[in-house]
């Protein structure tokens, strides 16, 4: 007797939200995307529609890194030219997206200002052809004053600005509905704010398909699971029809990886752990995929070697 | 909770009034209210208010379909009513209310269902009347799952409605509904068909109709009901609903739930 293919169905889905625009639609893109559209739970293709192609956002910060040797080697001195460097991101190993991180605005460290955030932001855009994810430094009241000017000064790129927060919303979704762009959401690993925050800003009448879900995501070995737990019941509650709950996802495997002592313990410090070179980045990588398979649709993330080798991953799971 | 919203009915004076006088803002106003306070489906029921039922019906269809993006639920007992909104329904999910349980009618129903792609409410109601005990209720929805296998129902497009009694007329009977519900959701087939009840029946002829309304739902949906015909206007009953459905962990809780269900 020949078994029957079980398969769920699903009565709704994740939203897709357009990443850039191309000179026709009032940006400089030479490439847009768009990203979600899930119909089902990550990669169970038979069930469903897997919806858009997961993509990989390369960070590029502001200002030269305090990254560990091994991190900072293959960038070499594209890390003092924020331009050069998305580049070389672009060009050389296959970032989808570019993520422009301000951390150089960050009033306890280099306090840049809103005026020079903007000149990078318009460097790098001036530098490649995707899309861009523009992230500000966290501190709320600087971001404040720096994201409504890089908003107005890409205004019609359609780039993913972020993050907005619970108690701190209201600047970046409104900068965001003048200026044309999508809005990243943020929670600290809590699926209820997640909820709260998207329904705030939607209540602001920035369209619900011009937002993406950020979970502050957790490397392998602190706390991922926990990600994982949450994007799996968002993903859940949008494919049962929660519309606070259908945007896409966005996670941090770089930065949240790199931090990890297991990746930034250079090899004179722990010999026993094998050559840093190669255990950072599979920390990073392996961070990376679990969270593409928990439904992230971009990836942060920072080495070359880790980048191919979550590439080689999504060829497989994805074609 | 699906909200079926019932105030599109031409039972109300002002809906009676609006079909005999074509008047399409009260109409379109009910049908924006109601889906801005959370029905899923906006129910339609020409009612006695017009002499061609069929003619009635298209009307406030397309008038609905003007004003609102929300799926509808077609209300009659007669067949050439229900087909008279289907032909104008342009695409959106639709229900049929409702079908009873004998199996002819059933063979006449569920294929325009399927033809249709439309969810169907049928009745646990068969050529005896209304059961008065659960055994029979059950039975009957046996027939009604069994038969929307053979024509190829998705089970889960099937809303059966085990008819709530008032509670005046006999005080056994909600308890009755609760396990009726429970066991079609539980044993009768996997995916487990859709459960409705046409909720204000409970409080005919009684002072606390609001009351006895909203928490007769919230026992029923306890016991696993799917959806409700309600006053969704009636923001008492919409907040119980959605709280229920908070606390049996079926919506994702955030401190604006009640506004984001009604989204």
């Amino acid at each position: 007797m020949p078994l029957p293919v079980l398969k769920e169905s699903y009565a709704a889905g994740v939203n897709v939200v357009t990443l850039g625009a191309t000179k026709e639609q009032g940006g400089s893109r030479t490439v847009t995307y768009k990203i979600g559209g899930a119909k089902t739970l990550p990669f169970m293709e038979p069930d469903g529609h897997p919806g858009q192609k997961v993509l990989i956002a390369m960070d590029v910060l502001d200002v030269e890194p305090d990254w560990p040797e091994v991190l900072k080697a293959p960038f070499g001195d594209a890390l003092k030219d924020p331009a050069a460097w998305a580049k070389k991101c672009v060009e050389e190993l296959g970032a989808d997206l570019i993520c422009v991180k301000l951390d150089g605005t960050d009033p306890d460290g280099a306090n840049r200002s809103g005026d020079e955030a903007v000149a990078t932001v318009k460097a790098v855009l001036g530098a490649v052809g995707v899309p861009l994810v523009v992230w500000g430094c966290g501190i709320d009241v600087k971001d404040n004053e720096v994201m409504p000017k890089v908003s107005g000064a890409t205004k019609g790129e359609r780039c993913l600005l972020g993050p907005a927060k619970q108690d701190n919303y209201k600047r970046l979704a409104a900068s965001c509905i003048a200026d044309g762009h999508n809005l990243i959401c943020l929670a600290p690993l809590d699926i209820n704010i997640a909820k709260q925050v998207n329904t705030l800003v939607t209540e602001m009448e920035l369209p619900a398909d011009r937002l993406v879900m950020f979970q502050t995501s957790g490397a392998l070995g602190y706390g991922i699971e926990y990600a994982y737990s949450i994007q799996e019941r968002q993903r859940l509650a949008a494919l049962a029809g929660d519309k606070m709950m259908m945007m896409p996802v966005i996670c941090d495997a770089g930065y949240e990886s790199w931090r990890a002592k297991e990746a930034k313990t250079p090899e004179a410090e722990a010999p026993e752990w094998g050559p840093q070179a190669q255990r950072g980045p599979m920390w990073e990588a392996a961070s990376a995929i679990a969270l593409v398979q928990a439904g992230a649709d971009i990836i942060r993330m920072r080495h070359p070697e880790a980048v191919a080798a979550v590439k080689r991953a999504l060829q497989g799971l994805q074609g | 909770m699906i909200a079926v919203a019932e105030r599109i009915n031409g039972m109300f004076k002002d809906v009676r009034r609006a079909i005999q006088k074509k008047d399409a803002a009260v109409v379109a106003d009910l049908a924006q209210r109601q889906t801005e306070q959370g029905a899923k489906y906006l129910d339609i029921n020409v009612g006695t208010a017009a002499a061609d039922q069929q003619a009635a019906m298209r009307w406030l269809v397309e008038v609905v379909q003007g004003a609102c993006q929300t799926p509808i639920a077609l209300d009659s007992q007669k067949m050439p009513v229900i087909q008279a909104g289907l032909e104008v329904c342009d695409g959106r999910p639709v229900m049929i209310n409702s079908v009873s349980g004998d199996p002819e009618k059933l063979d006449v129903y569920m294929p325009l269902a399927v033809q249709h792609n439309a969810a169907l409410v049928a009745l646990t109601l068969n050529v005896d009347g209304v059961p008065q005990n659960i055994e029979q209720r059950v039975e009957i929805a046996m027939t009604i799952v069994a038969k929307a296998m053979e024509h190829g129902l998705d089970p889960t497009k099937v809303f059966i409605d085990p008819i709530i009694l008032p509670v005046t007329v006999d005080q056994k009977q909600p308890l009755y509904i609760c396990e009726v519900i429970k066991q079609i959701k539980t044993v009768l087939c996997d995916p487990a068909p859709s459960t409705i009840v046409g909720l204000s029946n409970i409080s005919q002829g009684t002072s606390q109709r609001p009351l006895i309304n909203r928490t007769c739902l919230v026992m029923l949906q306890a016991y696993g009901l799917d959806a409700a015909i309600i006053d969704v206007l009636d923001t008492d009953i919409m907040d119980a609903a959605i709280t229920t459905d908070v606390l049996m962990n079926r919506i994702i809780y955030s401190d604006s739930y009640l506004k984001s269900a009604r989204m």
